[in-house]
């Protein structure tokens, strides 16, 4: 404390904070990955420009899986540790994967359209994306409606448990219902293999750079939250007073 | 009283007791789920001829929307007269608890699915004389009953609690809903053991995973 308050004074060299170096990063890689896949990705020859949502959606989609992984982790973490750091992690971790998650649905369905003809359908990789929407919106929810924030910050780690405990066993109930039910819709997953060699590499500078703006969108979120709760403190000691 | 079944057996007895005075929860589980089966019956447009194919979907979602009602008064009673917190203050372990309060949820679904059940099979048309078809409700109605009865015990704290079981039931209960249709849809067609091995394993891996995870997590739910 005394340190970083006598450098603001001598107004010498300061080191960014983290979270800034991060911010920058992750705008400058989110333009060039913009660049990237407007202008140098070459258009796909059967699926058009259409492809294109799919540097988005993948990079996305599997950053909603390590995201509530994260949230898995640290609700365990908190659950042992008691420490509200585990917590704020596992809140902040949780809210940036329901955004995730819900791009994910929503590229997808911009995908889904014009490629298989139709918005929506019960694969096993849709369904399991729309369970997890659910179960991560049901984990915020149970969060705010909790009588008291420490409940609910236990309320909400039992759901982050028990919702990725349950994530595999809702995709292999979905996997066999759908091997029953034969689907009309055939997948493209099988075209993942005849990715051309700049789409790869494009695909993958995408993720790299959507692992920094989730580092980011966490780390911001966090900050908030510290700031959420000074406020709190402010907000009580003002009504005491006022008393 | 350190020991497991005997503290259970006190709650599982002192639920049926209150249960059997007031009779508030089975008999009106028992004509909603009969009302459920009228809604579905004309929403779905049950002709004779779909009647089997039908059947067993109409069936899980009164059995799973008759399970949501039940586990909503779960903790309700002890709620509202503090006597959760005598519990918790009385030298039994949580896990007892959970047992025992899972436990009774299970015994009041299998009372009213017992009911319900002959009168489906008379209105929808199917044999419920199958051994697997009460396996199936048996592995089943076991899992509502465990990961219900947890969330019913976060839900009955927060406001709007009627809500929040639901919305927290629903998307951790889809295996057990999906594979107890197909694993039912089998055992009233009478192909016994075409996909039975599957569906019915996928109940008993879910039931046994959670049994050994929600009375873990619940000491955390209920400590102060």
């Amino acid at each position: 404390m005394a340190s970083s308050q006598s450098m603001e004074r001598s107004g010498g060299l300061q080191f960014p904070s983290l979270k800034t170096v991060l911010a920058v990063i992750t705008g400058v890689m989110m333009l060039v990955d913009l660049y990237f896949i407007f202008m140098v990705a070459p258009t796909d020859a059967v699926l058009g420009h259409v492809q294109r949502v799919f540097y988005f959606h993948v990079p996305i989609a599997i950053m909603s899986f390590l995201a509530f992984f994260v949230v898995f982790i640290a609700s365990l973490m908190y659950l042992f540790k008691r420490s509200p750091k585990w917590d704020a992690f596992a809140h902040a971790s949780a809210e940036v994967g329901v955004i995730f998650v819900t791009l994910a649905l929503i590229t997808g369905i911009i995908w889904a359209r014009p490629i298989w003809n139709t918005w929506w359908t019960w694969e096993p990789r849709l369904t399991t994306t729309l369970i997890l929407w659910l179960i991560y919106v049901a984990y915020l929810m149970v969060r705010s409606y909790a009588p008291t924030q420490s409940k609910g910050a236990i309320y909400a780690a039992v759901v982050g448990i028990i919702g990725f405990v349950d994530v595999p066993i809702v995709y292999y109930s979905v996997v066999w219902w759908r091997s029953i039910h034969p689907s009309p819709v055939v997948g493209p997953f099988a075209k993942s293999d005849s990715l051309d060699g700049t789409m790869a590499l494009i695909l993958l500078y995408s993720f790299i750079t959507f692992v920094f703006f989730f580092a980011y969108m966490v780390m911001e979120r966090m900050e908030l939250r510290t700031t959420e709760e000074a406020l709190g403190r402010i907000r009580f000691a003002l009504r005491r007073r006022g008393e | 009283m350190n020991g497991l079944l005997g503290p259970m057996m006190v709650i599982v007895w002192k639920d049926l007791l209150l249960e059997l005075r007031s009779k508030d929860i089975v008999v009106s589980i028992v004509v909603f789920g009969l009302l459920v089966v009228v809604v579905f019956n004309f929403a779905l447009n049950n002709i004779p001829g779909r009647s089997e194919e039908l059947a067993p979907g109409i069936l899980w979602a009164a059995f799973a929307f008759s399970a949501i009602l039940a586990m909503n008064r779960a903790f309700v009673r002890d709620q509202e007269q503090g006597g959760l917190e005598g519990l918790l203050i009385s030298p039994v372990s949580r896990d007892a608890i959970f047992l025992g309060k899972a436990l009774t949820s299970l015994i009041f679904m299998l009372l009213v699915e017992a009911v319900l059940l002959p009168v489906y099979a008379v209105m929808l048309d199917f044999s419920a004389l199958s051994w697997y078809l009460i396996l199936t409700i048996f592995l089943g109605t076991l899992g509502f009953a465990v990961v219900g009865t947890l969330f019913s015990a976060m839900a009955v704290q927060t406001r709007s609690r009627e809500i929040m079981l639901p919305v927290l039931f629903f998307p951790v209960l889809l295996p057990v809903i999906i594979a107890a249709v197909e694993a039912s849809a089998r055992a009233v067609g009478g192909e016994t053991f075409i996909g039975l091995g599957r569906w019915l394993p996928l109940i008993g891996v879910f039931d046994a995973i959670f049994l050994v995870i929600c009375p873990w997590v619940f000491s955390f739910v209920v400590e102060e």
